[in-house]
């Protein structure tokens, strides 16, 4: 075990994981052992190499991934907190999704609609299933207005809905149109829609996109700068930093996708005049609608990491051409970075040379490699749970992507200009030079081009090859999810959760980074594994040695 | 506050249920398969299903929870998930190499009629399950019931894939716990080897969900009911079913299966189900109640006297699962506590009518409802109509303990955000005392913050 760590570590080599990664396929059937290599990279970047991703789960082989309508409703829309969802469907998917991805949410004031708390279901019965469902989520839909009277409510569908063929979409726009005065949408987002979440990202960006952006064209403050921010969810808090960061610098958060959120602020957020996207998995397709309707132009950054935060900040204000506003990032920047730099200097003396591997989410796999490297610990491998080839590979990969069946079930929306709110917010030659200055406007470059040589990259990473990697190269540090938490830590490695931040947070921005520093310092450094094994085994263990000695 | 939407005034719903206390059936069913030893679950569905399930549970218990999942996309939800799951079974066997694999339905292989008998059958004959090796199954349609029943139908696929008739072993008792913790399974063990009967409980999650850590995972625990076990449930004299709704069906197979004649007891919650459950234990086995379970039920008893006035008239409300509530109304109305609120998502008029006949005992009137919008929301108005002084339920619960500012105590499924419900019993009289503890703690806690200056005790 110990011999193959030190192996890999002082050569790092192809040859080594080459090895390893043939020793953990040959346990599987050689059918999945085929597919299972092709979602394996050793990593050189610069060299154009493809990766398997967004292809169907093997069955059986214990997937970090989830369903279509985790990603539609638990993800995308689950932060927004004056919606009233419903999720039409038997009780489970509603449960499991209730409060469990911790959207923290902050309502201005105390009688503001906040259905956070609240899970609505329709609860379907056998009855349901054999003679359909519409009239029971009619109902359920009446009963939620007479009692809340909400801006908004949504339909989730879950399984059997589609199977039955229950028009999620009809019994909507009937109780749109009899209410009058409150806006009600469907998502067809079932569980086997798609091959992961990433699936109901797309379904939820859709029917957003469809029935709340653009219902709104008053600009409500007279800020020059006005932004979305994309793809952030406010898991432990993160929006609230960025909220502190973006409101000192006096640029208005018009909306968050879906940090924090209401509906009003999406249904404005068409008026903003950048977006810049966090998540590029998750949506993507609504900065890239977004420009094509409304012109606004769109940047992929990243909050998560001092220094990449610093830097996603002076691409906005390059954006922005304001020399004041410059200036303000600057003494931001300059101010949040002393502190940030005090608290890193101490505790990189415990974590530098200790080595990490994240595999996690569509995004997050690459974003939190900044903070690892912030504290100068190095990345072994890393992999998405549901993430396409364009977020390993950059976007450059797409025309080359081919749609198969599973992908072909979602439906893409022909999106034009729109006559009256399209506006040219930056003229093209400007936008032509600040593409060609910086490879992240208007594009993503991907997580491999930014790897180091020699990694390894895994897609859709199974049970027992999270295992076997631990075996092989023991990191310090493993980052995934709950459902792999406690394999992972009843092995000796201690596991980070990047979905819920194992209930910490916040971890983005400044403050952020300095919160995850003192974490993951605490997780590579305590004291808990010398404990484990009792002393009198211990001291068995030094008799045997003498004895045999 | 958290819940500010919720209103007082309480309107009739049929179809919209709001903050339910239940969930579905396929959940239970992995937790029962986790009672097992050297069994995973399987998940025949799409794959949020399993996700979400073993999710939930790792929440709840913080430990490992393996399952394999049948992962549909939308061609097997048209063509049927026969080909996915033989090579779901196939895969699970080769890779982890379990003794059994325990497959449930979910609502979308129910919808679309999938046979899991004639898959699983298909899997054997085509070779997919190794010599020796078992495949057991359960149909958890997830429109029917809750969580609670697909524990039921997952124990009864354990008997229909184990039982076998055999000749009759007079010192032998099968136990079938129902949805307990892995501490309370323990405890239950306890209590059968301090009163010396030979025993076989299944399922059996303890030290499956609360295992060691010992810097080494073990995929299969050693916990678990093992084959070998599950093999002899046939030549039991007599099968003790714990609880009506998630144990009295696979008693009920049982009894038909190999002709083992069974009792419903109460789980074993407070005083009298806890007697009821000793005697219940001495008459089908001849053996005596041991002096050690007469000492802690001394115990029990001395707390109460001691700490009466602190719980006298207190009123509570509580939710969660029928056969949990059952005796826990049972043992609050013994402690001269009001319980005027109750909720359960699992359907059954017959509870119902058991908690009406015990608060009537004591001539409480509870508000009672389960089923179909027998939810969280609704318990919160009844709150709102009528305060109490204590919840106890899951830990959806804290969001109206917050709101109310009211005393609270975990219990039930699923927990979150608190540790020791898996390693800390609350069945026998080891439970009651560790209720007591829970209950006094959270009312004397309030007490101690809420007393004047002039009135902080320090002898309570």
């Amino acid at each position: 075990m110990i011999e193959d760590k030190d192996k890999v570590m002082s050569k790092n080599n192809e040859a080594v994981h080459t090895e390893i990664k043939e020793e953990i396929l040959s346990k599987f059937p050689p059918k999945v052992a085929r597919k299972r290599d092709k979602s394996y990279v050793i990593n050189e970047p610069g060299t154009g190499q493809a990766i398997q991703a967004n292809i169907r789960t093997v069955p059986g082989i214990i997937t970090q991934r989830g369903c279509t309508y985790a990603g539609c409703k638990g993800v995308v829309l689950g932060p927004t907190r004056d919606i009233v969802n419903i999720t039409h469907g038997p009780i489970g998917c509603g449960f499991y999704s209730w409060l469990t991805r911790r959207n923290q949410t902050l309502p201005e004031k105390e009688t503001d609609e906040n259905y956070m708390a609240y899970c609505f279901s329709t609860d379907m019965q056998d009855e349901n299933i054999v003679f359909g469902g519409e009239k029971k989520l009619k109902t359920a839909i009446q009963e939620a207005y007479d009692l809340f009277h909400p801006k908004a409510i949504a339909i989730f569908s879950t399984c059997p809905v589609g199977l039955i063929g229950d028009d999620v979409h009809a019994v909507s726009r009937e109780m749109k149109e009899k209410f009058g005065d409150c806006n009600v949408f469907g998502f067809s987002c079932e569980g086997y829609r798609g091959v992961s979440q990433s699936a109901g990202h797309h379904i939820a960006n859709n029917q957003i996109f469809k029935h709340v952006v653009g219902t709104d064209d008053t600009i409500k403050t007279d800020k020059k700068f006005r932004i979305n921010l994309l793809g952030e969810y406010n898991i432990g808090g993160d929006s609230f930093e960025l909220e502190r960061i973006f409101e000192r610098l006096g640029v208005e958060l018009v909306a968050t996708y879906s940090g924090n959120s209401t509906i009003d602020s999406i249904a404005n957020s068409h008026t903003a005049d950048l977006n810049l996207v966090m998540c590029h998995r998750s949506i993507n397709y609504m900065a890239e609608m977004m420009q094509t309707k409304y012109g606004i132009p769109w940047m992929k950054i990243n909050f998560i990491g001092a220094k990449a935060s610093a830097k996603s900040l002076r691409k906005m204000a390059l954006y922005f051409e304001d020399a004041k506003l410059s200036e303000e990032v600057e003494k931001l920047i300059s101010e949040e970075l002393a502190v940030v730099e005090d608290e890193v200097a101490e505790i990189k003396k415990r974590t530098a040379g200790k080595t990490a591997m994240l595999f996690v989410g569509g995004s997050r796999a690459h974003h939190y490699q900044e903070l690892f490297k912030e504290l100068d610990m190095k990345i072994l491998a890393a992999g998405y749970e549901f993430a396409h080839r364009d977020d390993y590979e950059g976007r450059d990969v797409l025309p080359s992507i081919k749609v198969d069946a599973d992908s072909r079930n979602i439906e893409e929306l022909k999106v034009e200009k729109d006559p009256d709110r399209y506006k040219e917010r930056i003229e093209q030659s400007k936008l032509d030079n600040l593409k060609k200055k910086d490879p992240e406007v208007e594009n993503y470059i991907g997580m491999m081009s930014e790897m180091e040589a020699g990694t390894l990259i895994i897609d859709d990473i199974s049970h027992y090859e999270s295992e076997q990697l631990i075996k092989k190269y023991r990191p310090d540090i493993f980052c995934a999810g709950i459902k792999e938490k406690y394999a992972i830590q009843k092995s000796g490695v201690p596991l980070k959760q990047l979905h819920s931040y194992d209930y910490g947070g916040p971890y983005a921005g400044f403050k952020g980074a300095v919160n995850f520093y003192k974490d993951i310092d605490r997780m590579v450094n305590t004291s808990i594994w010398s404990l484990i094994v009792p002393p009198w085994e211990k001291e068995a263990e030094i008799n045997a040695d003498y004895i045999s000695a | 506050m958290l819940l500010r939407h919720t209103k007082k005034e309480v309107a009739d719903r049929k179809a919209l249920t709001i903050n339910p206390a239940k969930t579905c059936q396929p959940i239970g069913a992995m937790y029962a398969a986790l009672g097992i030893n050297g069994c995973m679950p399987h998940s025949h569905g799409s794959q949020g299903c399993c996700a979400y399930h073993r999710s939930s549970l790792t929440r709840h218990y913080k430990e490992p929870v393996m399952a394999g999942s049948s992962s549909f996309t939308e061609g097997a939800s048209v063509f049927g998930g026969q080909a996915n799951l033989v090579q779901a079974i196939n895969n699970i066997f080769t890779i982890y190499d379990p003794e059994i694999i325990a497959v449930h339905s979910t609502c979308l292989s129910e919808t679309i009629g999938d046979d899991l008998p004639q898959i699983v059958a298909n899997a054997e004959v085509s070779g997919k399950v190794p010599k020796g090796k078992k495949v057991i199954y359960a149909s958890t349609p997830s429109y029917v019931g809750s969580h609670i029943t697909g524990f039921a139908n997952m124990v009864q696929g354990i008997v229909k894939g184990f039982a076998q008739p055999g000749i009759k072993s007079n010192d032998l008792i099968n136990i079938i716990p129902g949805w307990v913790e892995p501490s309370d399974m323990a405890e239950i063990k306890r209590i059968l080897s301090l009163m010396k009967v030979p025993s076989i409980m299944f399922p059996d999650t303890s030290g499956v969900m609360n295992a060691p850590q010992t810097g080494k995972h073990e995929f299969y625990p050693q916990g678990g009911t093992t084959s070998k076990d599950l093999s002899r449930i046939g030549s039991a004299s007599h099968t003790c079913a714990l609880g009506k709704w998630a144990s009295e069906s696979a008693a009920t197979l049982l009894s038909k299966m190999a002709q083992v004649p069974f009792t419903i007891c109460d789980i074993p919650i407070g005083l009298k189900a806890t007697d009821r459950f000793l005697m219940e234990l001495a008459k089908v086995s001849g053996h005596e109640i041991s002096q050690e379970l007469e000492f802690e039920r001394g115990q029990v008893a001395d707390i109460i006297t001691d700490m009466h006035q602190y719980l006298y008239g207190k009123k509570v409300a509580l939710w969660g699962d029928p056969d949990q509530l059952i005796p826990l109304t049972e043992f609050l109305v013994d402690l001269d506590m009001k319980p005027i609120h109750i909720v359960s998502g699992t359907p059954g008029k017959a509870f119902e009518k058991r908690i009406k006949e015990i608060c009537a005992t004591k001539d409480i009137t509870p508000n009672v409802k389960s089923g179909a919008q027998a939810d969280m929301y609704l318990m919160h108005q009844w709150i709102l109509n009528e305060p109490v002084d204590l919840l106890i339920g899951n830990t959806y619960g804290k969001y109206i303990s917050r709101d109310m500012d009211i005393p609270f105590v975990r219990h039930g499924f699923p927990i979150y955000d608190r540790i020791g419900h898996s390693y800390f019993p609350t069945v026998g009289y080891k439970g009651s005392m560790r209720l007591l503890e829970m209950m006094l703690s959270a009312i004397m806690n309030k007490m101690d913050r809420e007393a004047p200056e002039e009135r902080f005790e320090l002898v309570m």
